[in-house]
This record gives structure tokens, sequence and C-alpha cells, in this order.
């Protein structure tokens, strides 16, 4: 379970991160004015939509297509939590590090336009840069918000308590275990495992709160 | 090879951005053509007369307005909790803490919003097994412990709104009631916190919304699929996010997933509405600060 929590959050960060990474750099610097706050308002209205509702409509448009697609299973994997988590964690990252984007000097952006750069080398060689603490923090929260989601993981990753050797297989994660095992209230082994698990995440996402303060941000709960 | 990089960074870009639109828009499409036709009186109050169901003369079976009702009260007893705890606490580590204290403090705070909800959930549990084996043997999970988890989990975002408005007010006004002679809580009484007003509200607003649509908190102290609507606060209680779920891996007729459907657009559209509260409410701030 340990190695599905593991692999879920760090698979999801590496869809979400390049993704954000690549939003940021259209908001900074391809496209700006209209179509960039656009985008913004989009990446903001996305937090706003809940867990419960993303983990629906996977049930329904992306398993049933997953099924079909790859012919691989019920569809309820690896793959389709992977896909729903990290839209779920995408205005996360994208919002942490558009702040600290935005908190950098806007003089830094003027040299850099001075001296000729195109706006997608002020984005690579000038602001993300300058905003390397910005990088990190949101890519350590983003983990700890994979690693916290519980509606996800339950509802699309298919609950086999087994280690997940591909992306079509079913996986459990710690936080999907605890919510199974303490809705159907049994007294067994399992009843005692829930606290450990809940124990892991809490040192976890402790860890990862501290990560975020020695790199000199602040989580801001987006 | 710079070049190369360039152009690498520019197709990511345009592929998230698109993606990402796709994604959303694919979302709030799919969701509103299967559920917008569920949408009726018979959604909220199943065979009932919707009179006799507000008025609570006869059980509801199979509408969804008991669930509304349990997500309503989790919220209104969660916001009782966690908005005025949240905003002393945030006066107190913008005004009064010394940064000692505002440093430690500060990280229990990152620490209560890192916090995973179902550990949160695993929380409340527990501390009803705990309350049973010592002094209070009947206790059970219900309503008000629910409440209570639920605004412990939303209490740091108050807590950050109200830190951010207070800090964010400019310093000329700060300034202005002590050079009047205003003592320190008066400044914050009658100066700061009616400029800061709108901003914690916009924070209320965002934390309700939060805890109108979590799920895995509710499903470790109490909530069950059929509960009616609950009588005391220790009853059990049924909640939109929960029906949601519970419609998703067990539906068992065409209805029940449109209704399904149905239930999760309405949720959606009360979480967008709170959202598009809470910024307009965050824009007029903003804009306040801009003309002076």
């Amino acid at each position: 379970m340990c190695a599905g929590s593991l692999a879920l959050a760090i698979l999801s960060l590496v869809v979400a991160y390049p993704a954000a990474l690549g939003i940021c750099t259209l908001v900074h610097g391809l496209a700006r004015g209209l179509s960039a706050r656009f985008l913004l308002a989009l990446v903001h209205f996305m937090t706003s939509i809940p867990t419960v509702v993303y983990g629906f409509v996977s049930v329904f448009l992306l398993v049933p297509r997953l099924r079909e697609w790859f012919a691989v299973g019920s569809g309820f994997s690896l793959l389709a939590a992977v896909l729903t988590l990290s839209l779920l964690i995408l205005p996360t990252i994208t919002l942490v590090l558009h702040s600290r984007m935005e908190q950098l000097d806007p003089t830094l952006r003027l040299a850099a336009e001075a001296m000729g750069f195109t706006p997608v080398q002020q984005v690579r060689c000038v602001l993300l840069p300058a905003a390397a603490r910005g990088l990190t923090a949101a890519a350590v929260l983003g983990f700890g918000r994979a690693v916290g989601d519980t509606l996800v993981s339950l509802m699309l990753a298919g609950n086999a308590a087994q280690f997940p050797h591909s992306l079509f297989a079913s996986i459990r994660t710690l936080t999907a275990h605890i919510g199974l095992v303490l809705a159907t209230d049994s007294q067994s082994m399992a009843y005692q495992s829930v606290f450990a698990a809940g124990l892991l995440l809490f040192l976890l996402t402790g860890a990862v709160s501290l990560l975020i303060r020695k790199s000199g941000g602040k989580n801001r709960g987006l | 090879m710079q070049k190369t990089l360039d152009r690498l960074l520019t197709c990511l870009a345009w592929l998230s951005g698109g993606g990402t639109l796709l994604a959303v828009s694919l979302l709030l499409v799919f969701l509103a053509s299967h559920g917008m036709p569920g949408i009726d009186a018979a959604l909220f109050f199943g065979d009932t007369p919707w009179l006799d169901a507000l008025l609570a003369r006869k059980p509801i079976f199979g509408g969804i307005w008991p669930a509304l009702v349990g997500t309503f009260s989790l919220v209104f007893l969660a916001s009782v909790f966690s908005i005025p705890l949240g905003i002393a606490s945030g006066i107190y580590l913008a005004e009064y803490a010394s940064d000692h204290r505002h440093s430690l403090l500060d990280f229990m705070v990152d620490l209560l919003s890192g916090t995973p909800s179902i550990v949160m959930g695993l929380f409340g549990f527990t501390a009803i097994l705990a309350l049973r084996k010592t002094f209070l043997p009947g206790a059970r999970t219900g309503l008000l412990l629910a409440g209570l988890c639920i605004g412990l989990l939303v209490l740091p975002y108050v807590i950050r709104t109200t830190e951010s408005a207070l800090e964010g007010i400019p310093d000329h006004l700060r300034l202005l009631g002590p050079s009047l002679g205003l003592t320190r809580w008066q400044n914050i009484n009658k100066v700061l916190l009616p400029l800061a007003g709108r901003g914690i509200l916009s924070g209320a607003i965002l934390a309700v919304g939060r805890a109108a649509e979590d799920t895995a908190v509710i499903l470790l102290t109490g909530v069950v699929a059929h509960a009616g609507i609950p009588g005391s606060l220790a009853d059990k209680f049924e909640a939109l996010p929960f029906r949601i779920y519970y419609l998703a891996a067990e539906h068992r007729s065409p209805q029940e997933l449109e209704q399904g459907f149905a239930t999760a657009l309405v949720l959606l559209l009360l979480t967008g509405l709170l959202f598009l509260a809470a910024v307009l409410l965050q824009r007029s701030v903003e804009r306040r600060w801009k003309t002076r």
C-alpha cells in the first residue's frame, strides 16, 4: 500500500508538474493579456471543483475508455487514478509557481526584454531560474496533496492490496485503505493497520510542511 | 540546442494549456449533458409532495433533500466552530504574536492545512473510541463530530485569509488609529477589522466551499447512505458528496445513475457559486486599495 501511495503520487506529479510549468510559461511569456487571464481564471476555477465530482466523472468518462482502448482488466487502475489525480493537483502546483513568478522583481523581466530575449527565452533563462525555490516548493506541495487525497484513489484505483507492477494494475493507497477498512468496521488485523497508515500519512505530510518551510516558502493552502 | 529547448518549452506550454482547457471543458460538458435532464423536483424530494417534504411532515424516499439538509447542517456546524476561532487566531497572528510565537504557530497552521482529510476523519473516529472507553460509553459518530472535524479541516483557510487580509492593509491606515490615541484593541476593532472585512469574508466563503465538498472526513465520522433528515446533533446523516460517491459505486438502475449525475451537477453548482462569490469579494477588496 505504501508502494501504491508513492507510485500514484509520484506518477501524478510526473504528469501534472510539466503541465503546470507549461501553463506558467504560457501565462508569463507566450500568451499575455486576455487569454492569459482566462487561463488563470480557469485554473482558479479548477480548485473549486469538488474532488468527488472529478472522481464521479472519471468513473463514467475515463474508465470505460481505458477499458476499451487497452483491453486490460476493468479499467479501474493506477492509470485512471493517475490521470484524474494529476488534474486535481494541477491547480495547486500552478498557482504556487505562478505566485512565486509574480513576486519576482519586475526589473528582471525588463532587463531580459531589453537584451532581446524572446518571451520563451525570458521564461526559460531568467524567470524560472530566479523562481527556483518556488519550483521545489510547488513540487513538494503537489506531492503532499497527491499523497493525502482519498476520494480519487478510492473511486478509481481498484483497491486491490497488491504491489503496483504495471500501469493497469489495481492498487490500494494508504488513504483508501483507512476509508475501506473503517467503513466495513472490522475487528481483524486490518483494523490495527489503519492507525499505522494514519500515522504514516501524518508524518509524511508533516515532513512535506517542514520541507516547504525549509525552502523558504509558505503553504498557503491553495 | 538552445533553439530546440525553446521550441520544446513552447510546445509543452501550448500543449498543457490546451490539454487543461480540454480536460475541464470535457468534464463540464459531460456532467452538464448527463445531469441537466435529471434536475427537477423529483430529484430533490422523490415522490413526496414538496410542501410536505419541506415541512418534514412525510419522510422522503429516493430524493436528495435529506442529503442537501445534511450538507447544510454540516457546513453550518463547521462554520460556527471554525470561523470565530479562525478569525481570532488570524488577528492574534497578524497583530499580537511575537516573532518567536509567530513562527511556531505558523508552522502549526501549516501542519494542520497539510493534514490529509482522511487523517482528520481518523482523528475524529479515534476520539469517539477514546470517549467510549472513558466517560461516555454511549458516544457514537454523528453530525456534531463530523461538523467539528470538518471545522478543524477548514480552520487553516480562515486563519490564513484573516492574517493576510490584516497584513495587506496599507501602513498609513494602520498608523491612523494609534496616532489619534486609540488603544491597540480599539484600533483593531474599529479600524483594521472593518477594513479587512471583505477579505476575511471571502476566506470564510472559501472555507464553506471546502466544508461542503469534503467526503473523506465524513466517511469516517458518521455519514450513511439512508438516514433521512437528522433529528439531533448525535444522529447519523446524509451528505451530497457522500451520496455521489455512493451512487458511483453502487447504482442499481439507470434512474439512480441519472440521479448521481444530477447530484454531482448540483454540488458543482453550489461550490461554483461560493467560489464566484469569494472571487468577486476579493476583487472588490483589491480595487479598493488600488483607487486610494
